[in-house]
């Protein structure tokens, strides 16, 4: 990868030169950017604007590495995707008004999907705020209900203490984006370190997150596990979230406790381990959702039962006990009853169930019942003697890559296969936007996610319309030789719409299909990058084998069968056990 | 069912806008809210009478509060026994002919006569909402010029009887 020259460039000064510059007082926007490096970030992608052009000039003269994207949606879904791979923040640099609000899709996703985010805005000078000035927006009003904390700085001294603070608030607890919105003036007033009041440790009273569990509340949970004939472990991206794969993988293994995942826990297991039934919720997999609704003890550990997983709630583990370990007690009982509630980060709780020695519960019966039920209903498709099937695409990515690359998508019916079909053999692998369904997600989250691991081979499988949400970022591609493999599963429709127009409006195939498309692969030379095309089987293996396996950045176009739902199916209103499409037909 | 809920909140710009919009988002309806400094510095209390549908709704509410950096604690004081208390300023059209009249009608809600003109009497009544909602309807054939009403704020009584009887929300049933 090559940096950004201009970024890179070094002050030419003597040192006297040198001395003098260190000893001139300093302004926000250079004292910002010395406590973002404090903070250890190393990079950060954004925008530039008039009211971040102080903010600009400071980071000319004092370099840290910053990646510009062609559209700031751009910028916050790779500092989305750099957050997801690294399980630290990831910051984001736009300007006030319109850069601003081009943010909020990304903030949203980042809320919803609790991923870590420090965010800076520019805003107008403070006393032209409240005037409708040029490119003005509210965005502290705006971001109120999507981010976790946000702040419009006042006083230039302020600075590091609100920075610092940010960054806590972002990755403490259940992580979120934290937003600073900062005036154009404060960004060029003088700093005043006598001033400043930066806490060592960062304290805020309003805002102390449990992570050690309640001691009683352990114990019942070890009470209800050693009773469980059925105990289910149902594992959320909490789990990722903590960085507790490891213990996740030792308490189940010890215990002999079947998991399922939901869409966002994908990896917190290896994807092909025997205690892995796979992904429950409305396209996972039968014998996933069949042993929650056959369970009689459901450990949920830091997943939110959203609705995608539970189905219609009032059945959802009508048999079943419910333990819920969750960092945020405000999902405690949220959606789903619960028995037993756990307020504790996932590590801390899966180390003190596993501190306790206790009786394992009987589950050979159990998990004799789920294999079969594994092998009788696997992931199933057709072939078609004509067509190409996105299904077959993504087995042949995950086998190319055996597992070990890292996987972005967008949302729809390629998010739902490469969640069925591409198994993980690690964390921190999965990228993809969940809670929020950001069409346009999946391919400036590679770009971050590249950036975030150099040496891992990045594949971003997209749906051509989400892609062309987003597409302009191929631009960076370029730019820092990032080799990611833009993967398009191509039907020429927004596929999920289509299904469902299909099963519930009588194939009313209303606004979702695209029969002109650009040529992708010509897309991708426009920005010197080289593309393919794939249509069928044969040519599959070929371009996909010598696509991926590529040091440079490749686009390929795989035009896919139109007309393939994805299978199996929870219709929406209906319970988990109530699901279509189970067996190959 | 209606709940009293106080907030207490550390005292910075926006964070009215947070609880409210918060409330707004998960379909909560507001009846009333006040909000005013406390005995401590930068720390500001808002009294918020809402309707809810059930219990689980409620502990949504409180935990939803809770999780604001800048709330520092959420009390449902419903069932406790506590002072509520409401402020009304009500201009009522009074004619010469009827004052006195009017005065010995609504003399047993102790109003004060803050303002009068030749026509006109406002009457500042305080006391429970249910109070001030009688009194506006004693008067309202008199003609209700104008009413403005402060919504409620409670403070929770020293004495509390039959403490451990109270209905309380805990994780831990």
């Amino acid at each position: 990868m090559t940096a950004n020259a201009s970024t890179n460039a070094k002050i030419d000064a003597t040192p006297a030169e040198m001395q003098k510059i260190e000893n001139k007082p300093k302004n926000g926007a250079e004292i910002l950017i010395q406590a973002l490096q404090e903070q250890g970030v190393d990079i950060v992608f954004g925008y530039p604007g008039g009211a971040v052009l102080h903010l600009y000039d400071a980071m000319y003269k004092n370099p840290i590495r910053h990646i510009l994207t062609r559209h700031e949606q751009g910028a916050i879904h790779a500092a989305e995707g750099y957050a997801r791979v690294l399980n630290k923040p990831g910051v984001v640099i736009a300007t006030s008004g319109p850069g601003a609000t081009n943010l909020v899709t990304g903030i949203t996703d980042a809320m919803i999907d609790s991923i870590p985010l420090v965010i800076f805005t520019g805003q107008v000078a403070t006393n032209v705020i409240g005037s409708d000035a040029f490119q003005e927006a509210d965005i502290i009003g705006i971001t109120t209900p999507i981010t976790k904390h946000n702040y419009q700085v006042q006083d230039v001294n302020d600075i590091p203490r609100i920075v610092k603070e940010a960054f806590h608030i972002a990755n403490t607890g259940r992580k979120g984006p934290v937003l600073i919105d900062l005036p154009k003036n404060i960004s060029n007033a003088i700093f005043d370190e006598s001033k400043a009041n930066v806490p060592d440790e960062v304290y805020l009273p309003g805002y102390q997150p449990t992570y050690k569990p309640n001691y009683l509340q352990i114990q019942k949970a070890i009470q209800a596990i050693s009773e469980a004939k059925k105990p289910v472990v149902l594992v959320g991206a909490g789990v990722l979230f903590a960085n507790a794969s490891e213990e996740l993988v030792e308490f189940v293994e010890k215990y002999k406790l079947p998991v399922v995942t939901t869409l966002l826990g994908l990896g917190s297991i290896p994807g092909n381990h025997e205690l892995n039934y796979g992904m429950g919720g409305m396209h996972g997999a039968v014998v996933a959702n069949n042993a929650i609704t056959e369970s009689d003890l459901i450990i949920n550990i830091g997943s939110r039962f959203d609705d995608r997983l539970t189905g219609d709630t009032s059945r959802f583990a009508p048999k079943a006990k419910i333990i819920h370990i969750d960092i945020d007690p405000a999902e405690i009982g949220k959606n789903i009853r619960t028995d037993i509630p756990i307020v504790a980060d996932a590590k801390e709780a899966l180390k003190s169930l596993l501190k306790n020695d206790f009786k394992a519960p009987d589950t050979a019966g159990w998990i004799d019942y789920l294999n079969n039920m594994r092998t009788e209903y696997p992931y199933w498709y057709v072939e078609d003697e004509k067509e190409m099937l996105p299904q077959q695409v993504i087995e042949m990515i995950h086998t190319i890559t055996n597992g070990d690359a890292i996987v972005t998508t967008d949302v729809g019916q390629h998010q739902m296969w490469t969640a069925q079909y591409y198994l993980q053999n690690h964390s921190h692998q999965w990228v993809t936007s969940g809670g929020l369904g950001t069409m346009g997600f999946g391919f400036p989250a590679a770009i971050g996610a590249q950036f975030a691991k150099p040496d891992k081979k990045v594949i971003s499988i997209v749906g051509d319309a989400g892609f062309q949400m987003t597409a302009q970022e191929l631009a960076l591609l370029k730019e820092f030789n990032l080799p990611v493999k833009v993967i398009i599963i191509n039907n020429a429709a927004l596929g999920m719409v289509r299904q469902w127009q299909e099963l519930f409006y009588e194939s009313r195939y209303s606004q979702s299909l695209m029969p002109v498309q650009p040529d992708f692969v010509k897309l991708a030379e426009a920005y010197g990058l080289k593309g393919y095309c794939i249509r069928n089987m044969d040519e599959a293996e070929k371009i996909l084998t010598e696509a991926i396996n590529s040091d440079e950045p490749v686009v390929v176009d795989c035009r896919v069968k139109q007309l393939e739902n994805v299978y199996p199916m929870v219709p929406s209103g209906k319970a988990l056990h109530e699901m279509v499409g189970v067996k190959r037909i | 069912m209606k709940r009293v809920i106080t907030v207490n909140v550390i005292n910075q710009s926006g964070v009215l806008n947070r609880v409210t919009g918060l409330l707004m988002k998960r379909q909560f309806n507001i009846e009333s809210i006040t909000v005013g400094h406390t005995e401590q510095p930068n720390i500001s209390k808002m009294t918020l009478v809402v309707n809810i549908e059930d219990d689980v709704k409620l502990e949504q509410l409180i935990k939803q509060l809770s999780k604001q950096i800048d709330v520092l604690k959420v009390n449902d004081i419903t069932d406790k026994a506590i002072v509520l208390r409401e402020l009304a300023l009500v201009k009522v059209v009074s004619p010469p002919n009827l004052r006195l009249e009017m005065n010995a009608i609504v003399e047993p809600f102790r109003p004060q006569i803050v303002d009068t003109s030749k026509n006109v009497v406002t009457y500042q009544v305080i006391g429970h909402p249910d109070k001030i909602d009688a009194f506006i309807e004693l008067v309202r054939p008199y003609g209700i010029k104008e009413l403005t009403r402060t919504g409620v704020t409670a403070t929770v009584r020293e004495v509390q009887q039959n403490f451990y009887d109270q209905p309380t929300l805990s994780l831990l049933k």
